[in-house]
């Protein structure tokens, strides 16, 4: 098969760019039939676990209740969990912006004199392109989950949060493997290929200075760490090198441990439609005296890197509720028509769009918002029920309106235009007033041979609108 | 909340922009299904839109300003019947947000969202309208727009109506609760995705080989129906592949006991 | 300020009032799951860990060694890695060598011997201390004398189990065993041999851990 390559090769491009991305996907058949594959293929599995309905609404309600819970308390228990993690044994690091987190894993790298870093998925690593900057310090970060190890080897960043390969086919895979490993001949068998995988990670989990994770849920009262996977990377770098390094966003937080259950739940059927991953590890403390192994040094880094600026808004602090199932974007039909890459962002697609925007300000983001035609089927599925529609319109609105004094988001007002404004003010004007609006549809309706032709955006794929030679109100007025 | 046993006298219809400038036969249509019910049918004259566009595209006040003209056109207690989901969506569910600052307004926009209802909802549930078949054997393929599915829960009443004409067959297209692309400012704002999305879905109604596409929705039929219309014109067709109407206009027509179609 | 308290000031001048009531998570499971019996958790558990792609035998008190022997002689695998400080790994390690396989045991820290580990260790045999019937999931707490890598690195995992401590469900089993009042070091759910379906959705099995998961399930009535 002759499969096209993705369009792009990712580093960091925000918004800029969007729409001619996003056409190049939507122009070619080959991706768009590949991606609505794939989706389809992840929504059945998620149906298939939820079969019955009430359940299913009970069980998020209870997500949400969970989540909610744990934010309105998030301060008081990051407090916990610090002083539960540091009595573990476990180091505990906060950082503000990906500088500061990459600072502090690179100097406890350096500290070790480490040459190798393997990785387990994690996106709070991409978040802040650790990968870049260990690189630069001259430490070899390697990715190791399947997906990622991919994407790394061709240079690209994950196109989703869950499954980073999913653009990719196994023709492609196979040359990848074959013109990058060394000694492997090409091969498009899967089971082949993830044994090539396989055998080249092993040599590096056994050899690696540092292992880096990211982080599901942080356990605040008994001090825990829990990750969910299905490979066993993350267990080998969790296990295998002398120090582990876990990275997650500050919202990741419980409580108290029976809160994991019912999300874990909830992550596991929504993302993937498995009811529980291969693995769950829980992480409570470093090397014990006595114990022959797992990592003699464990360190937790808090990232905010824009969540406290969600976290300060009612509205906007449902954004942090997310367990990164990536259902959103199973379902979103932007997302599967367009795929991960085109939004330009570590999280693409709904998720991606109501988050980014913290991590990057509405500056780099602002077009993101518009790219949703508000059809519901993220929030309808969202396990934790974030309103994702709602967000992405007050999104839009923190971004439209004119610049103010005391914005709630970094960037406010960067997508006002005051042409577009005045159009509003106007169509406002004109809706608000029975007799402005009378006039209005009574001309449109009456010089209908003069509605445009070309209607921008429209009428490239549809013919023009032109209103009907009378109107409702007319034709009541008629009526015998 | 206006119980099953509670049969209405007098409804408000809010024809929605959309219906008052573009569809106005839909409009009709569903006012003479309704008063054939027996029910007298009043048309504020004021009434203009719900306020809906602004409010999705991120420009609140100018839609508040919109939405507080309709909020005064309702005053006695009556249903008020609107022939789309989406319009109806709006009022039943945003409105209260809208106004969440201003106390009197939001008390209003409270009151009017209870009795707020998407007319194959109001038809199924208030009325109990079981449609009788004076039409012949049909295939049709129904669209239920995103927000009459999930903001207002209502895909089921269309498909009930439909189903209880005999001789009418519903078809099932691929992905059928999957958005057509419309989304108002969207389809302009993203031409590229909102274009594969349509191109999507009528290709999807197509394959049903169903004979028309019925929609409670104006702004998805505008969108479907505008792109297969456009799509004939690129291959040369004289006859649509893929005509379409509301809902009222083909519920009207198949139980008009005149009518031998 | 440090960065810590920069961020713990700006969430504590804008983190709502009151958190409500605790999430009323007992409720949701007394309300949603059923407490079955013995014999239908095992069958359960087995149902799912097998649809996992495990293998399970079910095998009486005494019976299970002779099956642990059947199992790696179909395997052809003649070195398992056992760990001497449990009564089972102690077991296997006196009964099994005579009948040619030999049972090496961890005991020296992994620093002495990681590359025989990562290159030489062809099967790893441990006790579970539990499972959930539910998902068809293991519970293990790996220790000093039964370490983390066990379960991991070697090819395949071999894992007994006695079918008395099946939970219904993940929450039953932290509950009950009362896991908030202090976890060990690290605590793991399995729930299938390793796998991954990153290339183009297919599933493939093996990606860095065990390749095979065998559960030897001791049950009363076997
Ligand atoms: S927003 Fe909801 S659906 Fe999307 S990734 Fe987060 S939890 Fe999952």
């Amino acid at each position: 098969m002759n499969a096209p390559q993705t369009p792009h090769a990712l580093h960091f491009m925000p918004s800029a760019g969007f729409r001619a991305r996003a056409k190049d996907v939507v122009e070619n058949p080959f991706l768009r039939q590949s991606f609505r594959g794939a989706m389809d293929f992840l929504m059945s599995k998620r149906a298939a676990q939820f079969p019955d309905p009430e359940e299913l609404e009970s069980l998020r309600r209870l997500g949400e209740r969970i989540r909610q819970y744990n934010l309105a308390k998030l301060p008081d228990l990051l407090v916990q969990l610090e002083s539960n993690l540091t009595r573990n044994g476990i180091q505990v690091h906060w950082a503000e912006t990906p500088e500061e987190a990459n600072a502090i894993i690179l100097g406890i790298c350096q500290k070790h004199s480490a040459k190798l870093m393997v990785k387990g998925k994690s996106m709070v690593s991409e978040e802040i392109e650790l990968n870049h900057a260990a690189e630069a310090a001259g430490i070899g970060a390697l990715e190791s989950d399947m997906g990622e190890y991919i994407v790394q080897l061709a240079h690209e960043k994950p196109s989703h949060i869950i499954m980073p390969a999913i653009h990719k086919t196994k023709e492609q895979i196979a040359k990848l493997f074959h013109e990058n490993v060394p000694g492997v001949d090409y091969t498009d068998n899967v089971d082949a290929l993830i044994q090539i995988g396989r055998n080249v990670l092993r040599q590096k989990f056994l050899e690696a200075d540092i292992g880096l994770s990211g982080v599901n849920f942080a356990v605040a009262e008994t001090g825990t760490l829990c990750l969910v996977e299905n490979e066993g990377n993350g267990r080998m770098c969790t296990t295998a090198p002398p120090v582990h390094i876990a990275i997650t966003g500050i919202e990741k937080i419980v409580e108290k441990l029976e809160h994991v259950p019912p999300l874990l739940s909830l992550l596991t059927r929504s993302a993937t439609g498995q009811n529980i991953s291969t693995y769950f590890n829980m992480i409570s403390s470093p090397r014990k005296p006595g114990e022959k192994d797992g990592p003699g040094e464990v360190h937790l880094v808090l990232l905010d890197n824009g969540r406290s600026q969600a976290y300060a808004d009612e509205q906007l602090r449902k954004t942090l509720q997310c367990i990164r199932c990536g259902a959103c974007m199973n379902h979103c039909p932007v997302y599967t028509r367009i795929g991960g890459h085109a939004y330009g962002t570590t999280y693409p697609g709904p998720i991606g769009k109501i988050i980014s925007p913290h991590m990057l300000g509405l500056e780099a983001t602002a077009n993101m918002a518009t790219a949703s035609s508000l059809c519901g089927a993220c929030g309808e599925v969202c396990p934790v029920k974030i309103p994702i529609p709602e967000l992405l319109i007050r999104l839009r609105e923190e971004s439209f309106t004119a610049p103010h004094a005391n914005p709630t988001m970094r960037g406010q007002g960067a997508g006002h235009n005051a042409r577009i404004s005045a159009i509003w003010r106007a169509w406002s004007a004109i809706y608000a007033s029975p007799a402005l609006y009378r006039a209005a549809s009574w001309l449109a309706s009456r010089f209908r041979w003069l509605t445009p032709r070309r209607q921008a955006g429209w009428t490239s794929v549809r013919t023009p609108l032109q209103p009907a030679p009378k109107r409702l109100r007319d034709l009541i007025k008629e009526r015998p | 909340m206006h119980s099953r046993s509670a049969y209405p006298t007098d409804v408000y219809f809010f024809a929605t922009c959309v219906v008052d400038q573009f569809f106005p036969g839909a409009g009709m249509d569903a006012i003479t299904l309704l008063e054939r019910q027996g029910i007298r049918v009043h048309f504020p004259e004021e009434q203009t839109c719900c306020g809906q566009p602004a409010y999705t595209s991120g420009f609140p006040d100018e839609a508040r300003k919109v939405a507080a003209l309709q909020l005064s056109l309702f005053p006695n207690d009556w249903p008020v019947v609107v022939p789309s989901g989406s319009c109806a969506g709006m009022m039943k569910h945003h409105y209260p947000t809208l106004f969440a600052d201003d106390p009197a307004r939001k008390a209003a926009a409270e009151k009017l969202s209870a009795r707020v209802y998407e007319l194959t909802q109001f038809l199924v549930d208030v009325l109990n309208f079981k449609p009788e078949d004076c039409g012949s054997d049909c295939t049709v393929v129904l669209h239920t727009s995103c927000s009459a599915r999930r903001e207002m829960g209502v895909h089921v009443t269309g498909r009930k109506l439909i189903g209880d004409l005999a001789k009418v067959k519903l078809a099932q297209q691929d992905h059928e609760s999957e958005c057509c692309g419309f989304g108002g400012t969207f389809s302009v704002k993203q031409p590229e995705i909102s274009a594969a999305m349509v191109e999507d879905k009528v290709k999807a109604l197509k394959a049903t080989g169903a004979e028309r596409v019925v929609s409670a929705d104006c702004g998805c039929l505008m969108n479907i129906l505008g792109h297969a219309a456009w799509k004939d014109q690129q291959e040369g067709r004289k006859t649509p592949s893929l005509p379409g109407e509301h809902i009222a206009t083909f519920l009207l027509r198949r139980t008009a006991k005149e009518n031998t179609q | 300020m440090s960065a810590r308290d920069r961020i713990l000031a700006k969430l504590k001048a804008t983190a709502p009032e009151s958190a409500g009531d605790l999430p009323d998570v007992g409720g949701w499971y007394a309300d949603h799951r059923t407490q079955e019996s013995t014999a239908d958790k095992a069958k359960r558990f087995r149902h799912f860990i097998e649809l996992a792609h495990a293998e399970v035998y079910s095998v009486s008190r005494g019976g299970w060694l002779q099956k642990l022997y059947e199992v790696l002689s179909a395997k052809q695998i003649d070195k398992l890695l056992v760990a001497p400080g449990t009564v089972h790994g102690a077991r296997a390690q006196s009964d099994l060598p005579p009948l040619g396989i030999a049972c090496p045991g961890y005991d020296t820290p992994i620093e002495n011997w990681k590359p025989a580990m990562f290159n030489d260790t062809p099967a790893g045999f441990t006790a579970a201390r539990g499972a959930i019937a539910e998902t068809g999931t293991l519970i293990l707490w790996p220790n000093a004398d039964e370490p983390r890598l066990m379960s991991l690195v070697p090819p395949v995992h071999i894992v007994l189990l006695d079918a008395a401590n099946i939970y219904n469900t993940f929450h039953e089993a932290m509950q009950t065993e009362g896991w908030q009042d202090g976890l060990p070091t690290n605590s793991l759910l399995i729930s299938g041999p390793s796998k991954t379906a990153d290339i183009q959705q297919t599933l493939a099995y093996g990606a860095h851990g065990p390749k095979e998961l065998v559960v030897l399930m001791i049950e009363e009535n076997v």
